[in-house]
């Protein structure tokens, strides 16, 4: 379990960290030590203690000399080990050999502009290709409320490090709900933008249409403080959306099969949002059921271009599965990879029309709670589902159409795992869905074994 | 290319290839394209039907044949 873990949000430190009242190298220790106490969880490949301890010193020379950079200065955060540091090897969680990137990736700097200090790699599903993070060189990655358990992927690793207290901020990447998916496993909070608003460049691609990378927290608060920074933008804190909301609930597809306590937690979301005077009304999604076989047919062959050399020459340094998925992509036919293109624009435009109908669509965001270690699948209401499928199936559809997403923690089920929320914004308008998320945000009353419900 | 025929291909390719492996993955690709293929060709229908009421004239493959003045 979390016991003694530091879960404070940045946006509750930063007042302290600004008046000198909290060091940065006080929390870069802190978070070491939790890092290496929970060594277990599988949670980093790279703890940069050397370089994190020498920019909290510094960062603490600036701000006693009154040169105060925004909230998030001196603030530990984490980077998912896809994306480039500067100076640290990317493994991508692959044996295959890593790249030695000379500079960080642009939202690196930019976080570092802000101030934060970068203080490890975390642990992922290799190359991002897969939702469990355990096929990874790197030993797989643990839930921190029960290690028998994945936390979820392919950002696992960053979510735990989050729920466990070894950091207060994280990048991610999510392809099909890299971010999203672990984020819900874990109870914590996590956003994928609008398409191409945070730039790729410096992260490992899999799929070049469906690539993001975004921002993982605590709070929804925290996650736009992280946003904005990531964009270049100052990093300034948000205020809930006011007014009386109105939600769109997609039904069809996406609630055709939900596990039991993901089913009771959304409708007490539902309840909680009505009471609080916003309207909820029940749409649906045209052609949703379509999503699975579209974002296939891009993400194989795209994932296997990317990797078409490294695979030639390192086949056998691949994970068995992940090996194989690459493979596949090889076998798809160019007509096939059209047409999927082409179903994207009709899915675009379906998710276009729902979200103008409401402020934001709100559904839960992973269909079943934090998976065994190793399972190929799971039950689900009564029937046997594939892992993969199962876990993708809410969140793929937004990275086919590129429409922000967040996740943020819905509470916890009977078995004390946490569940997950995801609210969906028109496209281009990724602050105002984090505004929206905020207003949810203090109407759900997180239970037990949740660490993100509150806004503290 | 027909589904069956692409699969046979595919499958003997991976046989040679050594990805035993890959067979059962291989079959479910192939159960993913043909409701692929299916959804494209409601499409294609449905803007087939949208171009003729438009007063375009099909080419029979979802492409409309451009318009030459007189």
């Amino acid at each position: 379990m979390t016991d003694g873990a530091d879960l404070r949000s940045i946006t509750s430190i930063a007042p302290l960290v600004r008046s000198g009242v909290l060091s940065p190298s006080t929390l870069v220790r802190e978070c070491l030590k939790r890092i290496e106490a929970r060594s277990s969880l599988n949670a980093f490949v790279t703890v940069m203690k050397d370089s994190a301890l020498h920019d909290a010193a510094q960062a603490e020379r600036e701000i006693s000399s009154g040169r105060y950079r925004s909230a998030l200065h001196g603030i530990p955060i984490s980077v998912k080990d896809l994306i480039a540091v500067a100076g640290t090897p990317t493994t991508s969680g692959s044996a295959v050999p890593p790249l030695h990137p000379a500079a960080d990736a642009p939202v690196v700097r930019r976080l570092r502009d802000a101030g934060a200090i970068v203080i490890g790699k975390t642990n992922l599903h290799e190359f991002a290709f897969g939702t469990t993070s355990d096929e990874t060189a790197f030993g797989a990655v643990r839930h921190p409320f029960d290690e028998t358990r994945s936390p979820g992927g392919s950002s696992g690793g960053s979510a735990v490090a989050l729920a466990d207290g070894m950091c207060f901020g994280s990048v991610g990447t999510d392809t099909g709900g890299s971010i999203r998916i672990p984020s819900a496993a874990c109870g914590t909070v996590g956003l994928k933008p609008t398409l191409s608003e945070l730039p790729c460049d410096g992260v490992v691609p899999l799929s070049t249409t469906l690539d993001h990378v975004g921002p993982m927290a605590r709070t929804v608060a925290d996650t736009a403080l992280l946003f904005r920074a990531m964009k270049g933008t100052a990093a300034q804190s948000i205020a809930p959306a006011g007014g009386r909301l109105v939600f769109g609930v997609p039904i069809p597809f996406f609630f055709d099969r939900l596990d039991g306590d993901v089913r009771r937690l959304f409708a007490n979301t539902r309840r909680a949002l009505t009471a609080a005077g916003h309207s909820i009304i029940d749409l649906s999604i045209e052609r949703a059921a379509w999503t699975p076989d579209v974002y296939l047919h891009i993400v194989l062959p795209e994932a296997s271009c990317c990797h078409a050399t490294t695979l030639d020459r390192h086949a056998a340094a691949y994970s068995p599965g992940v090996r194989l998925r690459l493979e596949m992509g090889g076998y798809v036919l160019a007509e096939d990879y059209v047409r999927a293109m082409r179903l994207r624009d009709v899915l675009t435009a379906a998710v276009d029309d729902a979200v103008q109908r409401c402020d934001a669509l709100l559904l839960p965001a992973l269909a079943i709670p934090a998976p065994p270690v190793g399972a190929a699948s799971v039950d689900v209401d009564g029937a046997r589902e594939p892992i993969r499928a199962i876990m993708l199936k809410l969140t793929q559809l937004f990275n086919v159409t590129g429409h922000p997403a967040v996740a943020l923690p819905a509470g916890s089920g009977h078995d004390g795992l946490p569940r997950g929320l995801q609210l969906v914004g028109q496209r281009g308008r990724t602050e105002r869905l984090l505004d929206i998320a905020a207003a949810v945000e203090l109407q759900i009353t997180a239970g037990p074994g949740s660490v993100g419900g509150g806004t503290g | 290319m027909q589904i069956d025929a692409w699969l046979a291909a595919a499958r003997a390719d991976a046989e040679r290839r050594g990805l035993q492996d890959l067979q059962p993955l291989l079959e479910t690709l192939a159960r993913s394209t043909r409701a692929l293929r299916e959804a494209h060709d409601k499409i294609v229908k449905i803007a087939e039907i949208a171009r003729i009421g438009n007063g375009a004239e099909s080419a029979g493959d979802g492409t409309v044949p451009p318009r030459h003045e007189p």
